[in-house]
């Protein structure tokens, strides 16, 4: 597993307490999870994803995301409607490992608040969560 | 490594059975038709399916040649905690393939079966015995199949005092299925922490029980190999407030003729016969996973019982008009409880020495290993006790390394990383039928490896290398499932 | 006590070890609350001698083949196993291993199950099988849940004429659910009458057995069309008798979304009804959605074709409260059992097997219709049928109880209105002579 300062954790997003992130996207939002996320994963066998049209509520479970031996709930990072949802996972849910800021999206949700972007986590204070839970 | 129990040897490889054959050979024998072949509507015949045509001498060296390839009790130690794998004698197989039980129809009228039934009543009477508890039904047909049964038992119990309830409290320490065997009852389940000494805090039970509880789900001794020793405190607790105590009696081979599970607070439990009643693992079951309750909540065992008439017959009863329901088509997975019984006939009141053995083998092996491998609860243990990997992964060696090597030296490896409180778990269960050689060995080999993974660590991280196959990619198993040639 | 090799000496030793004096003394932490001081109150053990005469003297009262005649079919089957096959099961390497969580050390039983899964698609015509459930009840069981799961749909439709006694395992389980069982009745043929299914609207499954607790062959094309007029209801065909399948055409060939039942008759013994075999199959698309065990196929490091359990994600030991189901173990030697069983038969053997078993019910069946007793339903069946006997059957049945004839399974109890029906068996086991007895001395 990588060390903290190996992680790739860019500025251009804003980071969930349970590692998910979000980047605008004109009047979406683009979910996924983080590398500190995918790397404590490990090879991603599966990703369950909604459906597009499905209304969902912050903290709500919007999917799943398997490994061979562990199981891991998605939690949508604000509320919204899911517009789309990144169907190469399916048969390549690996991209999630090589690629989770790009080519390993998630959903893209239109916020009901786009406010609520806000309250996540800049990269500075993510790094910050995740250095004192290593203590 | 000339004195380890593994070696290496000639085995061979075997193909697929579809990969074999030719069309026309077989390994039967028709029986001689001695009726004329009537007329079938062509319309509902199918094609028949594909199967490959083998000669018996083709299935004979198939499937000798698979089980070379297999480690098993009969061959090695399988130090498996929480999996009891004590040797399966052999009388017990011998018993099961009495024809007049292997030809037995379950629905036979019971006069003509009175020999099973009595076997199974017997069965019944012994259980409660070394359990304590009251009643038992032997109709599930595996341990989780009983904790299933003993959901439904908590759920009827609380419908019937027209309260219905929704959760029920888990320790952080329990098998997988009991949270699962929870849920397909509808129940939500509550996780308990353990305390700092590995067991149930009262005092956390009580913050978390209420009258919307239907009950608690405890292993004991639980699943780090402890006894929890607050039971009877917790039991109080849970009742207090109307709820009841299921106990998982998994781990039941380390009390017999020592604790008394009703005694200690416990309404319904579960038993695990291949398990603590030494009926075989046979490749992943079958297994059987009798139910035990107090005359209280005897009203809602699975129905038909098996009873003892006035008359001195014995008869299945369905008169229970609260009983929970059926469980299984016929009455369990009856070839495995002539096992037990037989091992129970055989035993008798050695089942408690059994258990002390069983016990003092887990102790010695977590004396002799405990200043080479982490041991996150130094306390006496009962029947298995848990280790970690935290010295190695100095050396970036891990738990699943150390398993991996293991099976060089002749062992299967132990339980890892469950319970899912400890980080790198190593559960060890020896259980009572390995002798101090063969338990003096295994320290051994587990120093060793120790040893190994100081100062050779490649051993480990390429290990295995002697068995049939290396280690496998499961991401691709997962990823692209091949479930079917 | 022959499984308890520690001598005294070395208990003492490994006592000193642990810093013990007794063995009393290992069990320190145990509250005297929780203790029982009494012996365990068992009988004395037996020597190996006394137990095989014990056990002998029981299974001696037990009404088998040959000195009994038993035409009892409704969910276990009297088939034969050959010698090889019973060998081969005995083989300490399959009965006494364990799970194959240790792929390395276990390819034995991983390739064993992963043919058998193989084999139980091919029989039922169907994509994926696991690695097998308990019964054939609580896999019909399971499948209604699984139909529920994937449709998010709350009511299962299960005909009559399944099994009585899966019926009743089925409703054990939905019990404590928000989940409904409809029932559909049988029709005056024997089969599911498909105008009593009312709307699919609601419905996760529409469920019917395969030959039938009747014997009778379902019109399963029928069965589909009408279930499949709704996209999302799943077609579910259970079964008690896996070997019509050498026979007749498949679920899967029907259009099946899960097979599941009992694969007792393959290679099973009857055992007083257990351990069984439960069969699970299903189309590709559900998957994940499907519980128990299941093998797949890999490579390990060195390149080499192997084995391992997969998609365990959807097992209670990960995802514990979410899982597909609580169950743990399958019935690892029971399948093993079955696979070696289709192994022997073969393609060509259980096409012949199938074919010999539908015969044989047939004379007996037109042996009764001669001798003027009613052949209770029209539709064709494969190796069990109902006949109705004349009034006053019950004293006709005791009567041939007491010359060791168990003269069918009456229905009375299990469908009040099927009063002097007895359900009858015949399979490769039953001689011509031991069928004309029958029913010369049912009709006498």
């Amino acid at each position: 597993m990588k060390e903290i300062s190996e992680l790739q954790l860019p500025e251009d997003v804003r980071y969930a307490e349970d590692h998910e992130w979000a980047k605008s996207q004109g009047d979406v939002l683009r979910v996924g999870i983080s590398d500190y996320a995918q790397d404590q994963l490990g090879d991603i066998v599966f990703v369950e994803l909604p459906q597009a049209g499905d209304r969902l509520k912050k903290g709500d479970e919007f999917g799943t995301v398997e490994s061979v031996k562990a199981v891991s709930e998605l939690f949508m990072p604000v509320s919204g409607e899911i517009t789309a949802v990144n169907g190469a996972l399916e048969d390549a849910p690996e991209l999630v490992n090589t690629a989770p800021y790009s080519d390993g999206w998630m959903i893209d949700v239109k916020p009901d608040d786009p406010s609520e972007l806000d309250a996540l986590m800049d990269r500075d204070a993510y790094l910050d969560m995740l250095k004192g839970s290593e203590q | 490594m000339n004195d380890t129990v593994g070696t290496n040897g000639l085995i061979f490889n075997e193909p697929l059975l579809w990969e074999k054959g030719a069309p026309g050979r077989t390994g039967f024998s028709m029986p001689r038709r001695d009726v004329e072949p009537a007329a079938l509507d062509e319309t509902l015949a199918g094609d028949g399916p594909d199967f490959p045509d083998l000669s018996e001498v083709d299935v004979v060296r198939h499937y000798v040649r698979l089980s070379q390839w297999n480690f098993s009790v009969d061959s090695g130690m399988y130090p498996l905690g929480s999996c009891t794998m004590k040797y399966n004698p052999k009388t017990n197989e011998r018993q099961a393939s009495l024809p007049g039980f292997t030809g037995a129809h379950p629905l036979l009228p019971e006069e003509l079966a009175q020999g099973a039934l009595q076997l199974m009543f017997e069965l019944q009477e012994y259980l409660a015995r070394i359990t304590g508890m009251d009643a038992v039904s032997l109709q599930p047909a595996a341990g989780a199949h009983g904790e299933l049964t003993g959901m439904l038992i908590l759920h009827a119990h609380h419908a019937k005092q027209g309260r219905p309830r929704s959760k029920i409290l888990i320790p952080d320490t329990a098998h997988g299925t009991n949270p699962a065997s929870a849920s397909l009852c509808g129940f939500h389940s509550v996780a308990i922490r353990s305390n700092e000494k590995g067991v149930l805090d009262p005092a956390v039970v009580a913050e978390a029980m209420d009258e919307d509880t239907a009950g608690i789900m405890v292993t004991n001794p639980n699943t780090l190999g402890l006894f929890e020793e607050n039971i009877r405190e917790v039991a109080e607790i849970v009742h207090g407030k109307g709820g009841l105590v299921y106990a998982d009696g998994a781990n039941m081979n380390a009390v017999m003729g020592v604790v008394n599970m009703a005694d200690s607070g416990v309404d319904v439990l579960h038993l695990n016969l291949h398990k603590t009643f030494s009926t075989p693992h046979g490749g992943g079951g079958p297994g059987a996973g009798p139910v035990c309750v107090t005359r209280e909540l005897e009203p809602y065992l699975p129905i038909p019982r098996v009873a003892l008439g006035e008359d001195g017959r014995y008869r299945f009863s369905e008169d229970h008009p609260d009983s929970v329901g059926k469980m299984h088509a016929f009455h369990g997975n009856f070839g495995i409880l002539v096992r037990a019984y037989s091992y129970i006939r055989s035993m008798g009141g050695h089942l408690k020495k059994a258990s002390q053995l069983a016990v003092l083998n887990a102790n010695y092996i977590k004396e002799k290993l405990k200043g080479t491998y982490h041991l996150p609860y130094d306390r006496p243990c009962m029947h298995e006790c848990v280790f970690t990997d935290k010295n190695q992964q100095a050396h970036k060696i891990s738990t699943l390394d150390i398993a991996k090597r293991l099976m060089e030296y002749g062992f299967h490896p132990p339980t890892i990383y469950f319970p899912l409180v400890v980080h790198g778990a190593i559960m060890i269960e020896p259980t009572e039928t390995e002798c101090k050689a063969d338990v003096d060995r295994f320290v051994e080999a587990m120093k060793a490896i120790a040893e190994e993974a100081r100062t050779q660590p490649d051993l480990l991280t390429e290990a295995p290398r002697i068995p049939k196959v290396r280690r496998l990619d499961e991401v691709t198993a997962a990823r692209k499932p091949c479930l079917s040639g | 006590m022959r499984y308890l090799p520690h001598t005294e000496q070395e208990i003492a030793e490994m006592l000193q070890a642990v810093g013990a004096e007794h063995l009393n003394d290992l069990f320190s932490t145990i509250p005297d609350s929780c203790c029982t001081l009494q012996q365990l109150d068992l009988p004395d053990p037996l020597t190996e001698w006394e137990l095989n005469e014990h056990m002998s003297g029981l299974a001696a009262s037990m009404a088998v083949a040959p000195e009994a005649k038993v035409f009892l079919g409704a969910g276990s089957y009297d088939h034969y196993t050959p010698a090889a096959a019973v060998q081969l099961l005995s083989r300490g390497e399959f009965v006494t291993a364990y799970t194959p969580y240790q792929p390395e050390v276990s390819q034995g039983t991983l390739q064993a199950i992963y043919e058998y899964q193989t084999l139980v698609t091919r029989l039922l015509g169907m994509d994926v099988a696991n690695a097998s459930m308990y019964d054939g009840a609580s896999a019909l069981a399971e499948a209604l849940l699984m139909a529920v799961r994937v449709t998010r749909r709350k009511k299962v439709a299960v005909s009559e004429a399944v099994h009585p006694l899966y019926r009743r395992v089925v409703n054990t389980y939905f019990h404590p659910t928000e989940f409904e069982v409809v029932e559909v009745p049988y029709g005056k043929d024997g089969r599911t009458d498909l105008s009593r299914i009312g709307s699919l609207e609601e419905m996760a499954a529409v469920a019917v057995q395969s030959p039938n607790f009747f014997g009778c062959i379902e019109d399963l094309q029928a069965v589909s069309e009408r279930v499949h007029t709704d996209a999302k209801t799943l077609f579910i065909v259970g079964f008690t008798e896996p070997l019509a399948y050498g026979l007749l055409k498949s679920p899967g060939g029907h259009g099946a979304d899960i097979a599941c039942g009992e694969g007792q008759s393959l290679g099973i013994p009857r055992s007083f009804g257990g351990p069984g075999l439960g069969m699970f199959a299903a189309k590709m698309t559900y998957v994940r959605q499907m519980p128990g065990r299941l093998i797949g196929q890999t490579m390990d490091k060195d390149g080499r074709r192997a084995f391992v359990l997969t998609l365990a994600t959807r097992e209670q030991h990960i995802r514990r409260e979410k899982a597909t189901s609580n169950i743990c173990s399958n019935q690892g030697l029971c399948a093993t059992a079955s696979a070696i069983y289709m192994a022997s038969l073969g393609g060509t053997g259980i096409r012949g097997l199938a074919r010999l078993n539908y015969d044989k019910a047939e004379y007996l069946k037109t042996a009764f219709h001669d001798a003027g007793l009613a052949v209770a339903f029209g539709s064709p069946t494969f190796n069990e049928f109902v006949i109705r006997f004349p009034e006053g059957s019950e004293q006709t049945y005791r009567r041939l109880l007491e010359k060791n004839i168990v003269a069918g399974l009456p229905l009375v109890r299990y469908y009040p209105n099927l009063k002097d029906h007895y359900l009858l068996c015949v399979t490769e086991t039953a001689s011509k002579e031991d069928m004309d007895t029958l029913v010369r001395e049912v009709a006498s």
